[in-house]
């Protein structure tokens, strides 16, 4: 195993660009260190990013916030201004394991993990957060809902880096929140999660809406009908109720150590309706 | 496999290593540094008795490699008391019999220690929380929050008199 | 004259005992100093592996290493053939520590390899080809009950049943303790509730794994630094399965981080022995977290039905029990000690309990504090809750009319002496969190629990320095601050300040045997010798003072760590001081010590009562423990912050068994979850403050009053809690873990049969 730490994205393209054999990007490393504990990859090429300077930032982005790849979860948090703008999403990612993993994780390597239960990412999905690609071939723009294709499995080409995530500006009374469910207080992978973003027009009725699982299929899921059941609506009891069908509807979760598919088709209704509670109740404040 | 020559600085001291690619931060302080006091409980960031502060941030020492040192700051419970003072948090752990066993009391020490550069007046939930990737299999955790707790107050008043 | 041997001499005023001190070997502990088992290290060393089998039930054809061996950096590659068989009781042990013709389950040793580096090692793990026929397995106990099962062993005919079976099975044995007569008992019974429950198997979980570095020369002479909780167990038991003379063997225990009960045997350490001895250099091995989850003790899982009748007015007429526990791919699960435990709580006039060991594709269950005891006890309590909910009788009130008190013959065989059930549910009753108001989706539970606690074979031996310190030597590994309260008996005894004993963990070679850190039997039985050991350097003082005056050593008295003339007849001389004496000593005869070794009886049984409030979010099922409370009896609490602690330790563990651990095991017969984040013990945000109230109610066979006090906390929580969930939700829960899916599934299934 070879390890880089290449000060610049192009020579990080660059090195992942031409390597042979499996390769892993190293953010915070709370992933891949625990794959190659276990020996179930043994990668070749380990390119670690935390020497790019450009990626270590939280900037300004045409009134939204551009996370740098290499931001940890901590830091988000510790952002007033992102924290105030996008609760949900600074919830989800502080949500990432313990503190220890908190110090490390960060939002593109949840992400580019490919889990399906990874909590950032319903969050991301939720609020319309787009990441950041360079490659070989240049630079381009993705929707986050669109990078994990399969579990551990991603779009991104042979030597491309997720640079960082655009947290777009936040429309007027909207507001987002994520929910999880876990056996524990801490310390555990989602069994169900769910983002919920949600914009209401000046008399309280709902305009937009975007309804992200997590940990109910084998990629986190954007749920257009969920979203449909609150558009149009006061988000009322009889709307919750319907969107929490349509979450629950939405679920091709299996049984397995962390639940059961029964288990995890009904709580994502009920994540779902609480957390779309939450950020209505946002949403009205902003 | 090609050694990594590394140079970092652990607990105010100037260090050199040569380390593979694929050790862990956790397995040069322990194997080839001498420093024993960070614990291997899993060797996958789940326990906790591994932490360290990493440029100022706590982590879990078996989740960093080896070769990222190179440049950054490290704080281990091995710098903790200074000469034979001990921290605060060492006396209060003592007194207050918040270890049984004692193999996770490194890493709590050295968590504890950031909540409170942090967080000097938290509250029980907030300790709980911040704690909650320290796994502790002797104790059920209350003579710990109570030992940090009672460290809390203790600085608080050390630094009024000091003031 | 205090009579060494003579533990009636019974002291119940203490200057010392019952006070917190600082332990001694806190320092090392905080500051990283202290040396655990994977702490250590010696020149030359190499590193050991193990390979282990990935099938649940695999017959293992051949196993080739060549490959292995030939790997620039191997030293040394050892498999089932470096290994004599044998035919004695020690084979389960050697078979669990290296499988023989077959891989009993996922994670069984199969061969292990000593090589420069661990990344060679590993490297050397995938080069070792084992062809293995894949056999049908079973990982379930009501399973492997079934005619039809998968037999793991051919050999295995059920003992202690009549007739004698004809076919062999996967039940090793069964037994039974009874009193009385049930049918008669239940047919004046009033109300009757049976019902069935499953609890599935937990790890100790203790934080540090196993590890050992061991040296073993060709002259069959060795020694081996490994964290266990009986160092003389890993020398009789290595010294036996290589081959050595134990003599030859020096043991030194380590720090130890936990055990719990699961470092009462042997894993690693005849292997790494085996691996030094066949490549001459030391060999250090430490499993990773996924070995200890995959191959070192659980506990059983188990499957039981149980019986209890009352009348109207709340007198037990009849209790019955049938348990089935497997303990993995041997015999020797502990249901004989759930069977005796079940119903220890009660005074019962009839009174049946049967149990059947069982074996399975699951890893050699180990000790597990209070084995077997808290398994039962969570399905006795819970019955016990249902029935006082039937009559309309205060759960505690209950509990008091049947509580077992001194005179009660238990199930099991004795009458028990003084002890302190009725303390501590009194206790209970009268504490603040009993009143408590409960809001919403809020119940209360409460159970109790029994211990027996075991004494055992020990010895230790006190050195008396020339400036008045002592330094003790005790045989039983510190697992939760004993070396404290030995300094605080020696010094009690002796009279001198605690600051002036240190106590030390002798090497196997430096102090005879000692039983294994088990059975809550450390400060009982370590005490009891140390007490007794302190009281043979007082016997000696005084002659050394007598000496010193030229008068009978019987004309010497000892009062308040000082040597006095017994009366006016004897003369009028100054007392002696300890320190003076001490000082004086090699004028008056030499080096001043004490010994005492002893096979202790009377560790005496202690009961507990604890009350658990909980708080379950019946859309998913999620259970946070509000309020938690625990009375014990202690006997003496000779440090009473570490019994607090042990009180702490034991209802933490319990908050897990009973709402999230459980071993998960897939189709395929693998274990699912061998790991922290998935093997789910509680974290701090998950446990609430855990009030304690420690009753003392003198154990009559120890000088203090000392009980055991470090497994009777795990028996009740599972009951406790369970009892509370089942109240908040409105549906029994018959099942462990109170898991999340298994709350929602209850309350969607509606099984609201009983629970009000
Ligand atoms: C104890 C523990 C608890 C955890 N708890 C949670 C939890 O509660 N919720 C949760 O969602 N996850 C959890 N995780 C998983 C993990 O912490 C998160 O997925 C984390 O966000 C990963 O980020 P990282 O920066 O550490 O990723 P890394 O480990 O550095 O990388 C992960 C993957 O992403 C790739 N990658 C990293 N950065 C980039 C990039 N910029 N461009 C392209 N590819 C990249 C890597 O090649 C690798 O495949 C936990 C892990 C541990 C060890
Ligand atoms: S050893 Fe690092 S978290 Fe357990
Ligand atoms: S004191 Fe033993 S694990 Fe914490």
């Amino acid at each position: 195993m070879q390890f880089e730490a290449p000060e610049t994205v192009g020579a990080a393209v660059k090195l992942l660009a031409k390597a042979s054999g499996t390769t892993r990007m190293l953010a915070g490393g709370t992933d891949v260190l625990v794959q190659l504990r276990s020996g179930t990859v043994e990668p070749k090429l380990i390119v670690d990013l935390k020497r790019i300077a450009e990626l270590g930032k939280i900037a300004p982005e045409k009134g939204g916030f551009r996370v740098g790849a290499t931001v940890p979860a901590a830091a988000i948090g510790e952002n007033v201004k992102v924290r105030k703008m996008w609760p949900g999403v600074v919830e989800a990612a502080n949500l990432i394991g313990s503190t220890q993993i908190q110090g490390r994780a960060t939002l593109a390597g949840n992400l580019c993990n490919g889990s399906p239960a990874a909590d950032s990412v319903p969050a991301l999905i939720a609020a319309s957060a787009v990441a950041l690609i360079a490659g070989p071939k240049g630079r381009r723009k993705v929707p986050v809902e669109k990078i994990i294709v399969g579990p551990g499995k991603t779009s991104l080409k042979k030597g491309e880096i997720v640079t960082g995530i655009v947290l777009p500006a936040r429309p007027a009374r909207t507001g987002d929140a994520y929910l999880r469910f876990i056996p524990r207080s801490e310390m555990d992978i989602a069994v169900v999660g769910v983002g919920v973003c949600l914009t209401l027009d000046a008399k309280g009725v709902c305009t937009a809406a975007r309804v992200s699982l997590g940990a109910v299929a084998p990629t986190p899921l954007l749920v257009k009908a969920a979203a449909d059941a609150l558009i149009g609506t006061k988000v009322d009891a009889a709307a919750l109720a319907k969107m929490a069908k349509a979450a629950s509807a939405a679920c091709n979760p299996i049984d397995d150590k962390r639940g059961t598919k029964e288990f995890r088709v009904k709580v994502a209704g009920v994540l779902a309706r609480r957390a779309a509670e939450k950020a209505l109740k946002r949403a009205r404040g902003n | 496999m090609s050694g990594h020559h590394v140079t970092t600085t652990i607990n105010g001291d100037s260090v050199e290593f040569v380390c593979e690619p694929q050790e862990s931060l956790l397995d040069v302080l322990r194997n080839h540094l001498g420093l024993t006091g960070a614990k291997e409980g899993c060797g996958t960031g789940d326990c906790g008795a591994c932490s360290i502060e990493l440029d100022g941030r706590l982590v879990c020492s078996c989740l960093v490699l080896g070769a990222e040192a190179e440049g950054r700051k490290i704080r281990t419970i091995e710098g903790m008391a200074k000469g034979d003072k001990l921290h605060p948090l060492q006396k209060k752990f003592l007194e207050h019999a918040a270890l049984q066993c004692g193999i996770c009391t490194p890493g709590f020490l050295v968590a504890a220690r950031a909540l409170l550069e942090r967080t000097p007046n938290p509250t029980e939930t907030q300790v709980r929380y911040w704690l909650a990737g320290n796994l502790c299999r002797c104790t059920g955790y209350d003579k710990i929050v109570r030992a940090v707790l009672a460290t809390a107050v203790e600085m608080k008043q050390e630094k009024r008199h000091a003031a | 004259m205090p009579l060494e041997g003579d533990i009636a001499q019974r002291k119940t005023t203490f200057k010392q005992i019952g006070t917190r001190p600082i332990r001694p070997d806190g320092v090392d502990k905080v500051t990283g100093r202290a040396r655990f088992g994977a702490d250590a290290s010696a020149p030359g060393m190499l590193i050991g592996k193990v390979l282990r089998s990935p099938h649940a039930h695999a017959r293992i054809r051949k196993i080739n290493t060549a490959k292995a061996e030939a790997l620039a950096g191997v030293k040394a590659v050892v498999t089932r053939d470096d290994f004599k068989d044998r035919n004695d009781a020690l084979r389960d042990v050697l078979v669990n520590c290296m499988a023989r013709d077959k891989a009993l389950y996922d994670g069984h040793a199969v061969a292990a390899v000593a090589a420069t580096t661990a990344a060679i090692a590993d490297k050397a793990l995938k080069l070792i080809v084992v062809d293995y026929e894949v056999l049908p397995h079973v990982t379930d106990v009501d399973e492997a009950m079934k005619p039809g099962a998968p037999i793991l062993d051919k050999t295995m005919f059920t003992n202690n049943v009549e007739p004698k079976p004809t076919k062999p099975s996967n039940v090793a044995s069964r037994c039974e303790f009874a009193l009385g007569d049930i049918k008669a008992g239940f047919a004046k019974a009033d109300v009757v509730v049976e019902r069935s429950f499953k609890t599935e198997a937990t790890h100790q979980g203790y934080i540090e794994p196993h590890a050992c570095l061991a040296n073993l020369g060709p002259d069959g002479q060795g020694e081996i630094w490994v964290c266990t909780q009986g160092h003389y167990m890993i020398r009789n038991t290595c010294a036996d399965l290589l081959g050595l003379d134990i003599s030859k063997l020096r043991v030194t225990a380590s720090e130890i981080g936990g055990g719990f009960g699961g470092k009462t045997t042997v894993f690693i350490e005849p292997v790494a022995l085996a691996l030094s001895r066949k490549s001459g250099r030391p060999v250090k091995m430490v499993m990773t977290r996924n070995e200890v989850f995959r191959a070192t003790g659980p506990t059983s899982s188990t499957s039981m039905r149980i019986k209890v009748g009352t009348t109207r007015d709340g007198r037990i007429t009849a209790a019955e029990a049938d348990l089935r526990y497997q303990g993995g791919a041997f015999p020797g699960s502990p249901v004989e000690l759930g069977a005796m435990t079940a119903f220890a709580c009660y005074d019962l006039e009839n009174v049946k309990a049967v149990g059947y060991d069982v074996i399975t594709n699951r890893p050699k269950q180990a000790a597990y504090r209070a084995p077997g005891a808290p398994m039962a006890a969570f399905a006795v309590e819970s019955v016990i809750d249902e029935l006082a909910k039937k009559i309309r009788m205060d759960p505690v009130d209950f509990r008091l009319k049947n509580a077992a008190k001194q005179g009660t013959k238990s199930a099991y065989g004795p009458t028990f002496g003084p002890i302190g059930l009725i303390q501590t549910l009194e206790a209970i009753k009268a504490h603040p969190n009993y009143r408590a108001p409960l809001g919403p989706n809020q119940g209360r539970g409460l159970a109790s629990g029994f211990w027996f606690n075991f004494a055992g074979q020990t010895c230790t031996t006190l050195n008396v320095n020339l400036d008045g310190t002592v330094a003790l030597a005790v045989g039983t590994p510190d697992i939760g601050g004993s070396r404290a309260s030995m300094c605080l008996m020696a010094a009690e005894e002796l009279g001198i300040g605690y600051e002036q004993v240190r106590t030390i963990v002798a090497d196997t070679s430096s102090l005879g045997y000692n039983d294994v850190t088990d059975g809550s039997r450390v400060t009982f039985a370590s005490g009891l010798a140390t007490i007794m050991a302190a009281r043979e350097v007082i016997k000696k003082m005084c002659a050394r003072a007598a000496k010193t005056w030229g008068i009978s050593a019987d004309a010497v008295t000892w009062e308040d760590g000082q040597a006095k003339p017994a009366g006016s007849n004897a003369g009028n001389f100054k007392p002696m001081s300890f320190k003076e004496i001490a000082a004086a000593s090699h004028s008056t005869g030499g080096p001043l010590a004490g010994h005492h070794e002893i096979n202790a009886d009377g560790a005496g049984v202690s009961f507990a009562t604890h009350l658990c409030d909980v708080e379950v979010d019946p859309e998913t099922g999620y259970t946070r423990v509000l309020r938690y409370t625990i009375a014990q009896d202690a006997g003496k609490a000779i440090h009473p912050s570490y019994v607090e602690g042990q009180f702490q330790g034991g209802a933490a563990q319990g908050i897990g068994w009973a709402l999230n651990e459980e071993y998960i095991y897939g189709k395929d017969g693998r274990l699912q979850n061998a790991g922290f984040l998935d093997y789910r013990i509680p974290v701090a945000s998950d446990c609430p403050m855990i009030d304690t109230i420690i009753v003392e109610v003198a154990n009559p066979k120890h000088p203090y009053g000392v009980r055991g006090v470090g497994e009777t906390s795990i028996v009740p929580p599972m009951g406790a809690i369970a009892n509370a969930v089942s109240a908040a939700i409105g549906v029994r829960m018959l099942e462990l873990p109170m898991s999340p899916p298994r709350i929602v599934h209850a309350l969607d299934s509606r099984l609201k049969k009983a629970a009000d």
